[in-house]
């Protein structure tokens, strides 16, 4: 299991109503220079994929809890043994619901603290960038990024929170454009300002915000774009 | 149990006396009961168009460029590379009346199928937005449920909502207009359509389960509402738009084989309006069995699986050989699908039901013997220009922060901050960063600029100058970016056609629109009619809203508004000041009078042609087109959009300085440039009026007189009232 390097293979996770797979699709074409294999979610077999990416979306239109339906579709249980492998996944928005109620992630994402869908640039802080994941930014690090959902508002228990923030484990934050941690920067409510954490082992990344969708100077910037390069350049 | 069917039950389907006669002449025998609801839906206001196509007539609908004008589920417009843009725009105003979040909701929906029933995948979502007096609860309620109900069915079938637009005023108390917008994009040569053909084809439903909702919804929309309008909301449809993104992605792999011969979205007057037209436009005939219909319920009666407008549901002609292939996809994407029928030599419509036939009704008369009436009309009032300009009672800087802070013109972000506008990562101008909104395609350097557009206190004073005056601003919105505006389509929304005055401003607004759409070369390719928009007798200001689209050869073209420091600001067009229907006038003198400013077609081709000339060549680096509030209100937009200064030169001396910078003149645009003698030098030389207008930079607005109103002051007048009307 590798990470990095153009010959990176990335298989992205299609569930009935995942509605950014095209976004993803674009921001690791572009930085792989070649397209991911797409998984339906009745498909068991992982075998040769390095990275797996569960796009956003309203999965099974998140009438249950969100992730709910489909952390027990018959994917899952390859998920979890890639993750058991020591495999990377990205989890994004809906693929980070979906993480957390896998279990391949601790808390949980809330309704919006506003009780209303949020869709707007937001601003997030590198608090960690020796991973695979955030290796090109350095600590402390601000880039933009949308925000679309109704359900970002990350949730866990204190002793959680404190293991996070003790081993190292929360990867972005909610910040103003300058960096700062201001309550209104942090808008959908999320405890301690979380917008993104890890496993364990650092090699599953679940985060709200889509740096996938700004990955093109002329679609708002280009301000994702280390996140897809880190994951497939040499 | 079933009634008897008589005049007094069809006069409650809302079929006339007359009307009904026409039926037992049709069928050489009493109708039953299933036929009756047949015929009535079918001759609504709403499927036949009764009062408005005699009008209609009137529109220009064909360019070379259009593929498929209206009379398809959507209007078809080649964009170049062998693209099509499909796109359509259609009401739902009554049912979000009654149900806001469910009556928007479902209007997206509902222009969603329209759209991708031809084959084309949706890439962006807009819509246009009346409502009443914000000092009323009801209409704090209603806005709440309308825009939370966009969002929630655009948002999880992730097309991006990305344009729209918003008007406040007491004629919408009781009605409040939601129309919405799809466009989407085919392959020129791929483009399904809803003909029905070959003798024997299976016809398949596909989609929801068929429930009791919506039944008579196209009738509901069709009559005024009264004091029972809350007893209505059984007949408003209830949405899933999960289903609704099962039913796009399995359509269009469906659409990547040669399986399907014709398709339609079941939409109003459901399952009949779809196999009727289906049949009748391929000059088939079609026979359903309605027990193999996929049913949420016991006990439906032939009736009422007839008349439901239950949602996100489509039929379609397969070829025979498919149908394996067809089922094969559908059970992947876990859509219910079921031969419900075939098609027939007979040219009629057979519908069975538990062994029983419950409709058996010709074809050619149902259609041909739709009522069509020149309903009686009275010439709108000539509108009375104001005696002269009214005196200026607070001044310039006051006024410009009393006017972004209205209703009208202040900022949308508590509105657009619910839709997500970026979903599908090809969205190049947001909502609010430039007069239409850039979509580029997948794929391609080439982008759509899309807008919605009306302003109906210009169309409520003089119908046919205010119809023009719709058009003429959405083409100037796509122009303002730099496309090529292409066509249009509209949603004609007007209270009681049975009312002469009515009528009269009906006929003149389509009037003014033809106008425009031939001096613009701007064809109608699709719309939708929207009458019996009033509240116990109490009529909405006309609005004949408009969708234009227009294209853009390169994504990177596209100006915004937004301005950058160091850039002179240009005006193009002429300034005579005119305060007529301003918003300047009500918001500050507190009238709403005089006529809407005069529209002079040839010049706005002329300053329109030359704009997009001058983008096209890079000489621009932002442009914003005059319209509501006039030249000052669009220099404060400039300034928010790009969080930058500007400092104004002193106005001719031959206009009121309110006049000249609250003045809504038409063929407008405002332009920041880096240089601008060449630009001076090009308008002279095409005898296309041009001013400097001052010079972009510093921290605030600076006027000429030397007060300078600071960005802070700017973005908290503008961003006000929805933070205290919404909370």
């Amino acid at each position: 299991m590798r990470a990095g390097g153009a010959d990176m293979k990335a298989g992205v996770i299609l569930f009935p109503g995942i509605n950014r797979e095209r976004d993803i699709i674009i921001a690791l074409t572009q930085a792989a220079g070649h397209r991911p294999r797409l998984v339906w979610h009745q498909e068991t077999d992982l075998a040769g994929l390095d990275l797996l990416v569960i796009p956003g979306g309203f999965s099974f239109g998140d009438y249950l809890r969100c992730g709910a339906m489909a952390a027990r579709s018959p994917v899952m249980a390859a998920v979890r043994a890639h993750a058991a492998r020591g495999g990377y996944i990205l989890g994004v928005c809906n693929g980070f619901q979906i993480l957390t109620e896998a279990g391949l992630l601790p808390g949980a994402l809330l309704r919006n603290a506003g009780l209303r869908f949020l869709a707007m640039d937001c601003h997030l802080r590198v608090e960690r960038p020796d991973t695979a994941f955030t290796r090109l930014w350095r600590e402390g690090d601000v880039f933009c990024a949308p925000m679309a959902h109704g359900d970002g508002n990350y949730f866990a228990d204190d002793a959680t929170l404190d293991r996070l923030e003790g081993e190292n484990r929360v990867a972005f934050r909610y910040c103003t454009p300058a960096g700062d941690l201001a309550p209104a920067a942090n808008r959908n409510g999320s405890a301690r300002a979380i917008a993104g954490i890890f496993s364990e082992n650092l090699r599953t990344l679940g985060l709200m915000p889509h740096p996938e969708d700004l990955v093109d100077p002329l679609i708002g910037g280009e301000d994702g774009k280390p996140l897809f390069a880190a994951l497939t350049a040499a | 149990m079933e009634r008897p069917v008589d005049e007094s039950l069809a006069r409650e389907f809302g079929l006339t006396a007359g009307e009904y006669a026409k039926i037992p002449a049709i069928l050489g025998r009493a109708p039953s009961f299933t036929e009756l609801g047949i015929f009535s839906v079918m001759w609504s206001e709403h499927c036949s168009y009764k009062s408005s196509r005699v009008h209609l007539r009137e529109l220009p609908t064909s360019a070379p460029w259009v593929l498929h004008g209206p009379g398809e589920n959507a209007g078809v417009v080649a964009i170049g590379e062998g693209l099509a843009a499909v796109f359509k725009m259609e009401s739902h105003n009554h049912p979000s009346f009654i149900e806001p979040y469910q009556g928007a909701a479902t209007g997206v929906g509902g222009i969603l199928r329209d759209v991708f029933t031809m084959g084309a995948r949706p890439i962006a979502n807009l819509n246009a937005l009346r409502f009443g007096d914000p000092a009323l609860p009801i209409t704090r309620r209603i806005v709440d449920g309308v825009v939370r109900g966009i969002g929630g069915y655009g948002n999880c079938v992730g097309v991006p909502t990305v344009g729209g637009e918003v008007n406040f005023h007491p004629s919408f108390n009781g009605n409040p207009l939601v129309n919405a917008m799809t466009v989407g994009i085919a392959r020129a040569d791929r483009i399904f359509l809803s003909a029905a053909a070959g003798i024997g084809n299976p016809v398949v439903y596909v989609g929801s389960k068929t429930g009791r909702d919506g039944i008579h919804g196209a009738t509901m929309a069709s009559a005024e509402f009264g004091e029972d309008s809350e007893a209505k909301r059984p007949t408003v449809q209830v949405g899933d738009p999960f289903i609704e993104k099962l039913l796009i992605e399995a359509c269009l792999e469906l659409m990547e084989t040669d399986a399907i011969i014709a398709i339609q979205d079941m939409g109003a007057a459901g399952l009949t309006s779809s196999s009727v037209e289906m049949a009748g436009k391929g000059g088939v005939g079609i026979e359903l069995d309605l027990d193999r219909v996929p049913q949420r319920e016991r006990g439906m009666s032939a009736y009422e699986m007839m008349l439901s407008e239950s949602q996100e549901r489509m039929l379609m002609v397969l070829r025979p050989e498919a149908e394996a292939m067809a089922r094969a996809i559908f059970a992947k994407w876990e859509l219910d699908c079921a031969v419900i029928g075939h098609l027939t030599a007979t040219g009629r419509i057979v519908v069975r039901h538990q062994g029983r036939l419950e409709a058996d009704i010709p074809l050619g008369p149902l259609a041909a013997e739709a009522p069509l009436y020149h309903r009686p009309m009275a010439p709108p009032p000539a509108p009375v220009p104001l005696a002269a300009a009214p005196p200026d009672p607070i001044g310039i800087g006051p006024a410009l922060l009393r006017l972004i802070a209205c209703p009208d013109l202040c900022s949308r972000a508590w509105i657009t901050d619910q839709y997500d506008a970026t979903v599908g990562g090809q969205t190049v101008k947001r909502p609010g960063a430039a007069d239409a909104a850039i979509v580029r395609i997948e794929g391609h350097r080439r982008a759509l600029a899309l807008t919605t557009d009306c302003t109906p206190r210009y169309v409520a004073a003089d119908p046919e100058a205010g119809g023009a005056q719709a058009v003429a601003e959405a083409w100037r919105n796509l122009t303002a970016t730099g496309a090529r505006p292409l066509a249009l389509t509209d949603n004609l929304n007007f209270a009681n056609p049975e009312k002469p005055a009515v009528m009269g401003a009906f006929a003149a607004a389509v009037r003014g629109m033809a106008a425009a759409c031939r001096a613009l070369d701007f064809p109608v390719v699709s719309g939708n009619v929207s009458l019996y928009n009033e509240t116990e007798g109490s009529p909405i200001l006309p609005t004949p809203a408009i969708g234009g689209l227009g294209v853009l050869e390169d994504a990177a073209q596209a100006v915004g508004i937004a301005l950058s420091a160091g850039l002179a600001l240009v005006l193009v067009g002429e300034t005579g000041g005119e305060l007529g229907q301003s918003l300047w006038l009500r918001e500050i003198a507190g009238s709403e009078a005089g006529s809407p400013p005069a529209l002079d077609l040839a010049a706005e081709r002329g300053n329109g042609d030359f704009v997009r000339k001058q983008i096209l060549a890079g000489r621009v680096a932002a442009c914003h087109d005059l319209s509501d509030g006039g030249l000052l209100v669009a220099v404060a937009e400039m300034v928010l959009a790009g969080n930058c200064g500007v400092r104004l030169d002193t106005p001719p001396d031959r206009i009121a300085p309110h006049a000249f910078w609250f003045g809504e003149d038409q063929a407008r645009y405002l332009l920041a440039v880096a240089e601008p003698a060449p630009l001076l030098a090009a308008a002279e030389a095409a005898a296309i009026p041009a001013r400097r207008l001052g010079l972009s930079g510093g921290e605030g607005l600076t006027l000429p007189d030397g007060v300078a109103i600071s960005l802070e002051d700017l973005r908290e007048a503008h961003g006000r009232f929805f933070k205290d009307f919404m909370g």
